[in-house]
């Protein structure tokens, strides 16, 4: 039964990579977004760019997952063919850990360009043994979150849209656009409720040290990943009750 | 032996009782028929049976598993095709049939060799490398269907399958299903089409509101309607508007318009029947062609048992293949 599982969350996850990776909201929210964002920053402070790294490459998981989620899902769902994935005979969390691992796989492309441009191009020295787990867990948390806001509806721009919104706060509310100490104090405890948060924590304590353990960042990563993973797998449970 | 049990079968949506604690079986070997029109609850049984909705109340057995522990295992042997041609259009037909053997597990070594084996028996052979997006509707209903028999299943359930498909393509894919009927696989179809429920099925249940209002063999179901006179008129002009005043002079009868100047009477008295289609072809100057005596059709069973009339189900999903 695990065996069967785990072929199916690979086969999943490799035909939404050949199927779904150049469908235009993936390549518009996946790809041109975090690229124009980098573009934008780098033009308001081209000397403080390093200091943004961080925070870029939070912006590039947490984008580049969700709307691949949001693409992979709500295709299936508009054109029936993600039914045709649970008669198969496996469990529906199975399906459902397919398409997060495309979405997965989709955001550590996008990521893994970003950060080695910006790595190579300013030449950084982050302590990869910091950065890798961290990368890798959010890329895991945002898709689940993108799997969570996705299978509540059927067509992608509704899944997008509706996405926007725990997006865009948690970008103004994480630290890169302004700095959290400096907030009110009803939003620095906002803050501290969402996940990007602590992705760039994690990611600036990789880059540049800090006083913030990357471990602590990882491990409050892990729960907000099944914080969204189960209700996700719940409502596709559901979804087809 | 028996593919599928079902005793008691229930699906509530909120207050809608969709399936209405429905019983039968289905032999190994058979071609068993749903028929009903839409909201009859055929596509939800289907649903129920492959997994895909969890029934309210009630049991059912498929292929000896027991739908509420032993789905999983009944699904490594069932073969599913919805109502929809839904595989994925960016890929090949050869890459939806290798995605759906990787998906149900066959073993990787054959799954060439047996997309190759489908693609030839469908017709599709040259075809293999096209994206299944540039396919027509009958090659994708064909393609669709092979892909639901890529794991070998011992049965095979086929949600309205020539539906929105043109007159030649449903009678291929007739054939088709004939020839997969032949090879000894039972299938499980649901059909509007009552005469692609006749020319396939060995046995039908015909599903009204959830309810299973009828179950035999075509012969059989017809036979029950055959009590019953069956008179046909063709008139010389349209009855199109005045075919509900016949109905009124004829109370004890059916009257059903077929086309604009042809009209099905059921039951009553033969010669009071007669002698009113007569007064009301002179009376309306209609200009009668044609009487007709028939045989009960399996049409003529389905308005005797469930009162409808047999245009609503030709009516109701838009399709032309009859």
């Amino acid at each position: 039964m695990i065996q069967d599982d785990l072929r199916c969350i690979w086969l999943i996850a490799a035909k939404d990579m050949r199927t779904y990776y150049l469908k235009p909201p993936a390549i518009s929210w996946g790809i041109v977004f975090p690229l124009a964002w980098t573009l934008a920053f780098f033009l308001r402070s081209p000397g403080d760019f390093e200091d943004l790294v961080p925070g870029l490459i939070a912006m590039t998981i947490l984008f580049s997952t969700t709307a691949a989620e949001a693409v992979v899902i709500n295709f299936e769902l508009r054109i029936g063919s993600l039914e045709r994935l649970l008669l198969a005979p496996v469990r529906t969390d199975a399906v459902l850990l397919g398409k997060v691992l495309g979405g997965f796989l989709f955001g550590l492309l996008m990521t893994s360009v970003v950060t080695l441009s910006t790595v190579v191009g300013l030449r950084l020295r982050p302590d990869l043994a910091a950065l890798i787990p961290v990368v890798l867990i959010s890329l895991l948390v945002y898709s689940s979150m993108g799997a969570l806001f996705s299978v509540g509806f059927k067509e992608v721009f509704e899944a997008q849209t509706f996405l926007n919104l725990p997006r865009f706060l948690m970008v103004f509310l994480c630290g890169v656009v302004y700095p959290i100490s400096a907030m009110p104090e009803g939003l620095q405890l906002l803050s501290r409720v969402l996940p990007l948060t602590y992705t760039v924590e994690g990611l600036r304590t990789a880059f540049f040290s800090g006083s913030s353990s990357p471990q602590t960042a990882s491990l409050v990563l892990v729960g907000f990943l099944l914080i969204f993973i189960y209700p996700a797998a719940k409502i596709l449970q559901k979804r087809f009750e | 032996m028996r593919s599928i049990e079902v005793r008691g079968l229930t699906k509530r949506f909120g207050d809608l009782v969709a399936v209405d604690g429905i019983s039968f079986d289905v032999e190994e070997g058979e071609v068993f028929g749903l028929l009903g029109p839409n909201g009859s609850g055929k596509t939800t049984t289907i649903r129920m049976l492959v997994g895909l909705s969890r029934p309210t109340a009630g049991t059912a057995k498929v292929l000896g598993y027991d739908l509420s522990s032993g789905i999983v295992e009944a699904k490594r042997r069932i073969g599913v095709v919805p109502d929809s041609s839904n595989l994925y259009e960016e890929l090949t037909a050869r890459e939806n049939l290798l995605f759906m053997a990787g998906l149900y597990g066959v073993p990787k070594a054959d799954r060439e060799d047996r997309a190759e084996e489908l693609l030839r028996a469908f017709g599709l052979s040259g075809r293999g490398d096209d994206r299944f997006g540039t396919f027509s509707r009958g090659m994708k209903r064909a393609l669709t269907i092979a892909a639901a028999l890529i794991h070998d299943p011992h049965l095979l359930f086929l949600d309205e399958p020539t539906v929105g498909l043109d007159v030649v393509a449903a009678r291929s894919l007739r054939s088709l299903i004939s020839d997969l009927h032949d090879r000894g696989l039972t299938i499980v179809l649901t059909t509007h089409y009552l005469e692609e429920a006749d020319h396939l099925c060995d046995r039908i249940a015909i599903l009204v509101r959830g309810r299973v209002v009828g179950i035999d063999t075509p012969e059989g179901l017809k036979r029950s309607a055959d009590e019953e006179p069956v008179i046909e008129v063709t008139f010389g002009r349209s009855a199109f508007d005045l075919w509900p005043r016949l109905s009124e002079r004829l109370p004890g009868s059916g009257v059903f318009l077929l086309e604009g100047s042809r009209v099905r009477i059921t039951g009553g008295d033969p010669s009071r029947v007669l002698e009113e289609v007569f007064e009301f072809s002179r009376g309306h100057n209609l200009g009668l062609r044609a009487i007709n005596s028939l045989t009960p059709s399996l049409e003529d069973a389905f308005v005797r048992i469930t009162g409808l009339s047999p245009t609503v189900m030709a009516k109701e999903k838009g399709g032309k293949g009859v």
